[in-house]
Parts: structure tokens; sequence; C-alpha cells
């Protein structure tokens, strides 16, 4: 069953190399990617189900035992993370082909947005930590190539904080292996589960998780390390920005999940309340962030970083409830975020502008835009009962059986902000009337294949927020299973080295 | 044609409106005598068993109260609408709004479930900030349900906060088990916290002083809407809420002051507010909020009678505040103008309408035969049973009461009596549908009031029961003798009298008194902007802009958590040994050391990518000395490109001083920070030397390289074999560096030479 782990892996880069391929026939590059990410998508709803029926599935790469050999490892969370990011790959690159210009098609758009891909699911995938570090490099160069790739000039600006923060925390990474390795002679992570426990000095591994927490911490956007993301998330164009905002941050907060239940947790009081202060001070800073900004991208960037916030939470409290939270808050998150960045796109293609100044009217000129950003925008926000109520309300039930008050009082007034943001979008946005100095009308009407190309991602991401939210037992029952699995990860070990049949 | 268009699309939603209100009314009301008799209903669909969410809902007196009060006031408010809004360009969506509205606000107050019943509350929230808004045009509509919207939704995550507690406290999910069971709440350590998060919710959505002021800014809303949710409904579902929890969390010296005082203020705040308006529809929807303190102060009770009271209340005031509503509505659809002094005259134009307005308003007022008057009278016993302050409570009710008998007659008499003014538009009757609700109201009022028993017995007294947790049947009738409560009606009344009177004195004379209080409204300004203010400050700070910042806080954190936790959780450790490190060694550290501070003072780029040549070249010699040729031989190679190739590309740029040389300021603290950065790596690395190197990796490696990966270089076969996925990735790595920079280069050149 192996060759399914690697499936998810292997598309992607597949597709890469055949865009590239035949990129002087632009026709077929474009059918090369969509396919690319069709065929990624259904080979992720496989796993998820090879995973739900069988347990974690474990590969050993060039059939090495582990922990000698690089083993990927798919636990319900590793697949569930895998599903999503075949889920919106497939729906954002249907979203470029109508957005991205011929340009930088020709230019090897394509090949960078699967190799992302396959970065993305080779980190949620790798069960060995410096595999991991592969990955986010795979990861760091397609999208330095994406965000980059035009020269503009704000492009350029963004791309290079963006590579700048970003390098210095995959220095931080790779340092943070080196000496793991050195205390513990391994890099295998369900064998690093105990050798952390056997290292006398905990004092040592307690500075290396740090370290590890930092620099993960500048992958997911946390504060005070969040500054490359507000930087340049507006940049490139919304296609990018959306991938980017559906994944990229979610990789550095799988790791934070992954490292820090399955390695790290010899010593909770130390690390998990740490993240506890983060996470509040993530949730605020990023909330504040939003509430001064006009410009739609923008606004929703620091949104991202304010989320992560209740994500990290769920990781800090650690019981098994604040994990389901934190796994039901980033499936929600994922679709929704995406979402609205497609629906800003399509806001800037529409009425050419992003700053909400400049914009208005669009209630009354494109009603159907308005009810699909009303959608993820009122999740986001937490009204019931779409999905992102849902996650809010197992976090906060978390906190407050942990008697946390305080933190479920900064989750709650969070949410009132976000609330603000959100509502200001649509009020300025979609009620106000055109301002006299608005942007001038969109250049063209959109043509049916825009509208198809455009609108599809939208709805299917909609009516998954939707469904989620009303029908969520199961989406509730699955995130309960992930996160036992997440906090007794003795399964998990045994699964890898316990000498299974695969 | 477009506007006709919207027209026809609005017939079938508004009929849809009417239709569903009255399949409401109609099916509430096959629940009257089951209900009447002390039955419970209920019905539960598994929502999210895993988390103890039912879609569950449940009738008693109070919720099937409610319900008749939301359904039936729809069909009027209905029929009312589709004349109001007739021509409108949006009618259709406007009905879907009040439908959603409709259906969110039947399964709050029907709800069992408190997950249940908190997402029912947070959608009549959002429906109403959709229908304040729906002429989202006008600024003033915007502003006012987005404040609207921010103050209820705030109190939203109170309750939620304070339902889950309450949850927690009670050991149930379900209201119906919170009331019954003697659930022990009040003995709880978290009462407090959870009647003040409840408190909030209420207070909020039910607009109590010091929240009030976003009921009166909802009048930007249309008519029907004010009548339908601002007064009628929506803003009760604070109240409801307090009648819901009254079993288990009432009866506290908490509890009791809280509601009674801030019932009290708010009543009476709120009807000298009232009096000092000249817009009707404002002056209405101050009286609402008055009406609300009055049922929060009764509520504050545990006297039976007291709660009967409010219960009564409640109904007398839906039926003619949504009458008067109305009624102000047709004279400003009829004459284009609310401001009481320009109106005058026009029952000749409107006569059933005056007619109902009077009805409604000697309702209103509290005279007899009307529901209105036996609602007063149960307010003055109530307020005279309330044990710990009856003359509050009654000094409360008599003051507010009196200004009440004042505005009924300045809302309902003077715009149809006295000499007929000139208006923009000529009035004359209104069409059907708006004048059928205010006059089936006031005879609703009149009807209930001369024959109160089957209202009482029927909806009343199950109400009451409900909320009072004990069955105790008070006996309406219009006369009950000559008491108190009597002669506190006949001082009401003349007081009131006096209030009309001298209405126009007193407005001129409150507009002096109270125009420079700060006002709710200019408090959420306030508090709005300093957020506002706080994060335009918060952002400037965090994300200003510069790289050199945003790299610097990096460092930062990370030498210090990393060198905080390594010193205070005790982990620093030096080798047992201290290596006999070799003269030419320390040379190697030198040369490395000096390779590293020749970029920072170095005036010109090429200085400095040599001075970082020479630190890769002195790794290279300490590979090389340590037994890894290899390693030493790549490292060397990569070194000497980078310098080669850096400095060609050093040819095409500007000068460095000119560009990216940092300024003088700060480098002292730059050069501090990266010490100390050096300082801890440094640390780290000898703690981790302390400890014994697990070798098991090396050994297998060392055993399998050739049987197992075929060859003689294990660091051949751990790239190649043990490892090759890990090459894989970096092979990808270095593709997309190349066709990146390709792209990059290009696609500008392309770019540059087209335009």
């Amino acid at each position: 069953m192996s060759w399914l782990l690697v499936l998810p892996i292997a598309i992607p880069m597949a597709t890469a190399v055949l865009a590239l391929l035949v990129r002087k026939q632009h026709i077929m590059e474009r059918y090369v990617s969509a396919g690319g990410g069709a065929a990624l998508f259904v080979a992720t709803v496989v796993l998820l189900a090879a995973v739900w029926q069988d347990g974690t599935l474990v590969g050993r790469m060039g059939n090495w035992p582990p922990p000698f050999g690089i083993v990927l490892v798919a636990d319900l969370f590793s697949a569930v993370m895998v599903l999503i990011a075949g889920l919106t790959g497939l729906l954002i690159v249907i979203f470029a082909l109508a957005t991205v210009d011929v340009e930088r098609e020709r230019f090897a758009f394509h090949s960078f947005y699967h190799i992302l891909l396959g970065g993305v699911c080779g980190a949620f995938l790798t069960g060995d930590v410096f595999n991991l570090y592969v990955w986010f490099e795979v990861m760091l160069i397609s999208s330095f190539a994406l965000i980059a790739l035009g020269g503009e000039k704000a492009q350029l600006d963004g791309a290079v904080k963006y590579a700048a923060i970003n390098l210095v925390s995959t220095i931080l990474f790779l340092t943070s292996i080196g000496l793991l390795y050195g205390a513990t002679g391994t890099l295998n992570m369900a064998e690093l589960n105990q050798a952390v426990r056997a290292v006398e000095n905990q004092g040592l591994i307690d500075a290396i998780a740090i370290m590890f927490l930092i620099a993960f911490g500048i992958k997911a956007a946390v504060f005070p390390l969040f500054f490359w993301l507000p930087a340049s998330y507006h940049t490139p164009p919304v296609a990018v920005t959306a991938i980017f905002a559906a994944l990229m941050t979610k990789v550095g907060v799988y790791a934070l999940f992954r490292m820090f239940t399955l390695v790290f947790t010899n010593d909770l009081a130390l690390t998990h309340t740490v993240m506890l202060v983060v996470a509040a001070l993530t949730m605020i800073t990023g909330v504040l962030g939003a509430a001064a900004h006009t410009d739609i991208r923008r606004i929703l960037s620091f949104h991202i970083v304010s989320q992560i916030g209740y994500m990290v939470l769920g990781l800090a409290l650690f019981t098994p409830l604040a994990l389901v939270g934190g796994v039901f808050y980033l499936i929600h998150h994922i679709i929704v975020k995406a979402n609205l960045f497609l629906i800003g796109g399509v806001i800037k293609r529409v009425a050419g502008s992003f700053d909400l100044n400049r914009l208005g009217g669009l209630y009354l000129s494109h009603p159907v835009l308005a009810v699909m950003f009303l959608i993820p925008a009122f999740s986001l926000a937490g009204f019931p009962p779409l999905s992102g109520f849902w996650a809010k309300l197992i976090l906060i039930k978390a906190s407050l059986d942990l008697e946390e008050y305080l933190i479920a009082g900064v989750a709650l007034v969070v949410g009132l902000l976000t609330i603000y943001s959100m509502t200001k979008i649509w009020i300025q946005a979609f009620w106000k009337p055109l301002p006299a100095d608005g942007a001038p009308a969109g250049p063209a009407p959109l043509s049916g294949f825009e509208r198809v190309a455009l609108y599809t991602p939208i709805i299917v991401m909609c009516a998954v927020t939707v469904t989620i939210g009303i029908w969520v037992e199961p989406f509730f029952v699955f995130a309960e299973r992930a996160a036992q699995e997440l906090i007794e990860p003795a399964g998990y070990v045994a699964a890898v080295l316990g000498g299974g049949p695969r | 044609m477009a506007e006709r268009g919207g027209e026809s699309r609005g017939q079938v939603p508004g009929w849809a409106f009417v239709l569903l209100s009255l399949a409401g009314v109609v099916f509430a009301l096959t629940l009257v005598p089951r209900v009447a008799s002390g039955e419970v209903l209920r019905v539960a669909i598994p929502w999210l068993p895993s988390f103890g969410v039912q879609f569950s809902f449940f009738v008693d007196g109070l919720s099937l109260l409610f319900a008749l009060l939301i359904t039936g006031i729809g069909v009027f408010i209905g029929l009312y609408a589709r004349a109001y809004m007739h021509g409108h360009a949006q009618t259709g969506a406007f009905f879907c709004y009040l439908i959603f509205f409709q259906a969110s606000m039947l399964g709050l107050v029907l709800a069992d479930n408190i997950i249940t019943l908190f997402v029912f509350w947070e959608l009549t929230t959002v429906s109403s900030f959709l229908l304040i808004g729906f002429d989202h045009a006008s600024e003033k509509a915007r502003r006012n349900a987005w404040q609207a919207l921010l103050v209820t939704g705030a109190g939203g995550l109170a309750l939620l906060a304070g339902l889950l507690l309450l949850a927690q406290a009670g050991g149930s999910m379900e209201l119906s088990e919170l009331m019954t069971a003697e659930s022990g709440v009040q003995e709880h350590p978290l009462y407090l916290g959870i009647l003040v998060l409840i408190l909030l919710g209420a207070f909020t959505k039910s607009a109590q002083v010091p929240f009030h002021f976003w009921l009166p800014n909802a009048m930007a809303a249309p008519t029907p809407v004010s009548a339908y949710l601002h007064s009628a409904t929506m803003v009760k579902a604070g109240i409801y809420l307090l009648a819901r929890v009254h079993p288990s969390l009432s009866g506290t010296p908490e509890w009791i002051w809280t509601l009674t005082i801030f019932g009290a203020v708010t009543a009476v705040w709120a009807s000298i507010v009232a009096m000092r308006q000249t817009d009707l529809k404002l002056a209405l929807a101050y009286t609402t909020v008055m009406a609300l303190g009055t049922l929060t102060m009764f509520l504050g009770s545990e006297a039976h009678i007291a709660i009967t009271a409010a219960m009564t209340f409640l109904v007398v005031h839906c039926l003619y505040k949504s009458a008067l509503f109305m009624v102000i509505g047709i004279i400003d659809h009829e004459t284009g103008t609310r401001e009481v002094d320009r109106l005058g005259g026009l029952f000749r134009a409107m006569p059933i309408t005056a007619v109902a307005a009077a009805a409604a308003a000697f309702s209103m007022a509290g005279f007899p035969p009307f529901l209105g008057f036996i609602g007063k009278e149960l307010k003055y016993e109530g307020a005279l049973a309330v044990a710990s302050e009856p003359l509050l409570v009654a000094g409360a009710a008599i003051a507010a009461n009196a200004l009440m008998v004042g505005l009924a007659a300045v809302v309902a008499i003077r715009p149809f009596y006295g000499a007929p003014r000139t208006y923009d538009r000529t009035p004359h009757r209104p069409p059907f549908g708006m004048w059928i609700g205010p006059v089936f109201m006031a005879l609703l009022g009149l009807t209930f009031g001369v024959g109160p028993e089957y209202v009482g017995n029927l909806l009343i007294n199950p109400a009451a029961n409900a909320v009072a947790g004990i069955q105790k049947d008070v006996k309406f009738a219009l006369w009950h003798g000559v008491n108190i409560p009597l002669m506190m009606s006949i001082l009401t009344v003349a007081l009131g009298v006096a209030v009309f009177i001298f209405s126009d004195t007193l407005r001129r004379w409150l507009a002096s008194a109270l125009g420079h209080l700060l006002t709710g409204d200019e408090a959420y300004d306030g508090v709005k902007g300093a957020i506002l203010k706080l994060a335009d400050v918060q952002t400037a700070i965090l994300q200003n802009g510069s790289l050199r910042r945003y790299l610097f806080v990096v460092f930062a954190v990370t030498a210090a958590g990393v060198g905080g936790t390594l010193i205070a959780e005790g982990g620093m450790a030096w080798p047992a040994l201290w290596p006999d490190v070799p003269i030419y060694e320390w040379a190697i550290v030198v040369l490395i050391a000096a390779g590293a501070v020749v970029p920072m003072a170095a005036r010109s780029r090429l200085a400095g990518i040599c001075g970082l040549g020479t630190v890769g070249s002195g790794v290279a010699l300490i590979f090389l000395i340590y037994g890894a040729p290899d390693v030493a031989k790549t490292q060397l190679l990569v070194e000497v490109l980078f310098v080669v190739m850096i400095s060609v590309v050093f040819l095409k740029l500007p000068r460095f001083a000119e560009t990216t040389h940092p300024p003088k300021r700060g480098r002292l603290g730059d050069l501090t920070l990266a010490a100390i950065s050096g300082g801890v790596m440094t640390l780290m690395t000898l703690a981790v030397l302390d400890t014994p190197l697990n070798d098991h990796l090396t050994k297998y490696f060392e055993a399998n390289s050739v049987p197992g990966g075929q060859g003689g270089n294990i660091v051949n076969v751990i790239l190649v074999d043990f490892r090759a996925l890990d090459t894989f990735g970096e092979i990808v790595v270095v593709a997309v560096a190349a066709l990146g920079a390709f792209g990059l280069i290009k696609l500008r050149s392309t770019r540059a030479g087209g335009s």
C-alpha cells in the first residue's frame, strides 16, 4: 500500500515536469496542470479512505527499515491535511487558469505551482525530521519562484522579505535538527518520541524544543515572527496568494502539531505554556492589524495571522477536546481563507480594485458574489451555523474546561473584531454605493470560461463550508479520532517502528 | 422595466412570508390547549451528539406565547410590508430576509439545547443586520446596521461563554433539564460569572442602558422592520432569555438588584429621552426601550404576580407598539414626514387609521377597558409585591407610565386632530394591507381587555408559571375593585395628562438639560475609535516595512528564547574532556572569526564576499582535519564558485555605499545581538557535545552500505540510497531555483522590451 503514500508527492512532481515539457503548447500545458490537480485530488481521497479504513499507513522509501531509511507516514491528521491540500490545489489551479497571465504561464507558473503542492504533501507525509526540512526547502524555493515571477516592483519587495525571513527559519530548523540529532542520534520522528525522553540533559531538549518552536513559528506566522506574511502576501497574483494562504502557514502549524504531540511532550509546562501566550498575542495582533487596513488582501493576510493563533491555541491547551478544536480549525480555515482570497480576486477582476475606499455597489451589481462572500466571511467570523462557529465553539469550550478564562475571553473578543473586519469589507465593497473617485468599472464583462473558472472553486468551497456547518457530526468524529491519534502517539510509534506488516 | 421585474419577483416572497406566518399561527394555536394544561412538548434531532449538541426544541407556556406573538404579528407585518415596499426594486430580497429572521426568531424561542438557542440567537443578529442596512445606499443605515451588529454581536459572544459555563455548572445542555432539575447553579462557584455573561447577552440584545443606543439607531430600517424586529420580537429575545433562565438563576441578591436597577434606570431614562424626540418613530423607539426596561425590572423579582405582570405587559406592548409603528409608517408614507410639529388634522384623510391609533394609544396609556389597563394594574400590584424594594419599583413604574400616557397622546392624538397642515404629498386613505394590521392589533387589545379570562388562562398564566417554576393561576379581570393599584393608576393618568399638556415645554427643557450628556452612541464611537487607533499604532510599530527590523526581532526572539531556556532549565554543559586543541586549529578558528568580521566592516562588496569566502574555507579545513575530505572538497568548490559568480554579478550593480550600507545608528545593537546569537549557538553545541552520541544509525550504515547499498562510499550510499528521498527533494530545489531565475530574468526583460 505504500505506493498510495508516494502518489501525493509523485503526481505533482510528474505534473510539473510534464507541464514544463509542453509549455510551448499553451493549451496543452493548462490541460496538464488541471489534470494533474484532479489526479492529485483523487489520490488524496483514496489515501484518506485507506487510512480511515486500515489505520496509519507507513511506507519505507528505498525499502530501508526505519529508523535507518526515510519513512512516509499517513495517520489521519496527515491524510486529511493532504486531502485538503489536494482539494484546494485543484480548485485554485482552476481559478488560476482564468486569472494568471499567459506570460507567467509561459515561464513555468504551473510547474512551480505543482512542485509547491508536492512539497506541501511531502511535508505532511514524511515521518523523518530531516526529510521534513527538505520539503520545507522545496516549498520555500517554489513559493519564492511563484511570488517573484512577473517581477513587478512590489512583488520583488515582498519576495525579498519573504525569502529573507523564511531563510532564517530554514537555517534555524536545520540547526535544530543537527542539535537534536546530536542529542538523540536519530532523525526518525517515531523514534524521537522515546529518544528525547532518554536524554539525560532535559534542559537541552527544552532549548532545542524552543528552537523548533521558533523555526516553525516563523513558518506558521505567529507573534512576533509573522512580519514576512503581511509584507508579501498582497503582492503576487491572487491564485498564488490563495494557495499560500491555504497551505503555507498551515504547513508550519502542521509541523508544530506533529513535533509537539509526537516528540516534544516531555515538558508541557514550558513548551505549551509558551505556546498559549504566543497564541493569545497572535490572535490579538493579527486581528488588530487587519482592522488597520483597507486593502482586501492585506485585511485577509492579517486575518491569517490571527487565525493561526486559534490553531496554536488548540495545541497549547493540549487536551483531547482542544486538539479536536485545533484539527477542526485547520480544516475549516484552509477552505474558508482560500475562498476569501479567491473572492477578493473576483472583486478585483470585476471592479478593478482591492481597495475598499475605491470599491462599492457590488451588492447590486453582483448579488451572487455577495452571497458567496457572506458565507466564508461569516464563517471566518464564527457565525453559526457555519464551519467557523463550531471550530471556535470547540476551542472556547476546551479553554473553559481547563478554567483558562482569560484565553477564552481573548478568543471571543478576537472573534468580535473578526466580525468587524468581515462586515467592514461587506459594507464598503458591497453595500456602499460606488464612490465618485472609485475604481473604473472592470475592463471587460466576464467571458463564459471566466465565469466557470472563477465561480466554480468559490461555489465548491462555499458548499464545503456550509456542509461542515450543517452536517458537523462526521467532521467532529473524524477530528476526534485524528486528535486521539495525536495525543496518544503510541499508535503512530508502533506503526512505524513496531515491525508491522508494511 | 427593472423595477417592475423586481416588483413581480417580490410578490412570491411577500406572500410566502404572510402564509408562512399564518401557518405558524394556526399551528401554534392548536398547541395552546395542550400547553395550557401543563404539557411540555419536546422534539430532538441529534446534531453534534459527540459534543452534546442536539437540534432540540420544546414548547412550554413561555415559548408558545412568544411563538404566537412572532407569527401572529408576522402575518400583519407581512401584509403591511407588501403595501409599504410596493415599487421597491429589492422587495424579493427584503421578504427573504424577513422570512430568515422569522425562522431564526422562532428557533430561538423554541430551542431546548443551549447551542441551538445560541445558533438562532446569532442568526437573529445577522438577519437584523441585513434588515437595518436594507436601505444600504444610505450612510446612516449602513452605520447603524453595523453598530447593532457589533453591539449585539459582542453580547452574543458573552452569552456563548455564559451558556457554556451554565451547562457545565448545571450538568446539562438542555434548557428544559437545566430548569427542572435542582440544577444547583446558584451555589456553583461560577454563578456570578455565568450571571454576568448571560446578562451581557440579554442586556445588549434587549437594549438596556447603557447598551440601549443601538435600538433607536436601528430605526434606519424600513418601518415594517422597526415594527416587527425592533419593537415586537427581536428585542424581546433578551427578555425571553431572562425569563428562560429565571428558574435556575433568579432569586439571588445579585440577580434581583442587577435586574431591578438596570431595568428601572432603563425604563425611566428611556421615557424621559422619548419625551424629547420630535421624530415620532424615534419617540416610539425610546418607548420600546422603556418597555424593555420595565420587563427586565419585573423579571428581577421572584414574586409570581410580578412575573405575571411582566408577561401581561409583554403581550400588551407587542400589540400596541406594532400597531403604533405601523401607524407612524402610514403617516410617513402618506405625508412624507414624521416630525410631530409638522403633523396635524389627518383624521379626515384616514379615519380608520386614526381610530386604530387612538385605541392602541389607550392601551399604551393603560386606560380601561383595554388590555393595557389590566397590564398596568398588574404591574402596580406586582411592584408592591416586590419584597426587597417595592418603593423603587413602584416609583419607577409610575414615573415611566405617566410619561407613557403623555407620549401615547403625542403619538396617536396630535397627528390626527387640530388644524390640518400642508404636506409634500396629499394624504389619503392608506391601502387595506397597511391599515388592517393596526386595526386588528387595536381590536385585540380591546377584546383581551374586555374579556381577559381567555388570554389570561390560556397564554399568560402558562407563560408566567413556566417562568416562575410554580403553578399558580392569577385571575384576570378588568375590575379589581378600589384598591391601591387603582389609586396609583389614577395618579398616573393625572400626571400623564399634565405631561401631554406641557409636552412642548417639557421637550424644550429636556433638550437643553440633556444636550451635553455623553450618549451611548458617542461612547460607541469613542470605543471603536480607540480600538482603531490602537490597531493603527500597533501595526505601525510591528509592521513598519523595514526588513532590518524584522530580522532583528527574529534573531532577538531566537537568542532570548533558546538561550533563556537553556540557562533557566539548567541545560548548560561543558564537555567533560576538554579536547587538546593543537595550535593550527586555533589558527583556523581565528581565521574564521576574522572572516566573519570583514563583511561587517567592509566598505566594498567584494571585500565582504571575500571575507565570507574565508569563513567557508575555514570550515572546509575543519572538515578536512576531522576526516571528511569529500565534504571538505564540496564545501571548497561551493565557496570558490560562490565568490566568483557573485563577483561577476557585482560588476553590474551600483556602488555598495549608495544602496544597502546600513546606517551607523543601531549598528552597535546589531553587533551585540549577533554576538549573543553566536554565543547561544555555541552554548547549545557544547551542551550537545556533552551528551554521548547514539551511533546506531552510523553503525547500521557501516554494516549495510556494501551488502545492501552496493557502495563502498558510505556518504554516497546515504545520499543515493538510504536517504534518496532527501536527495530527490534537493534536486527539485536546484531545478526550481534555476527555472525561477530564468523566468525572473526573462519575463522582466520581455516585459521591458515590450513596453
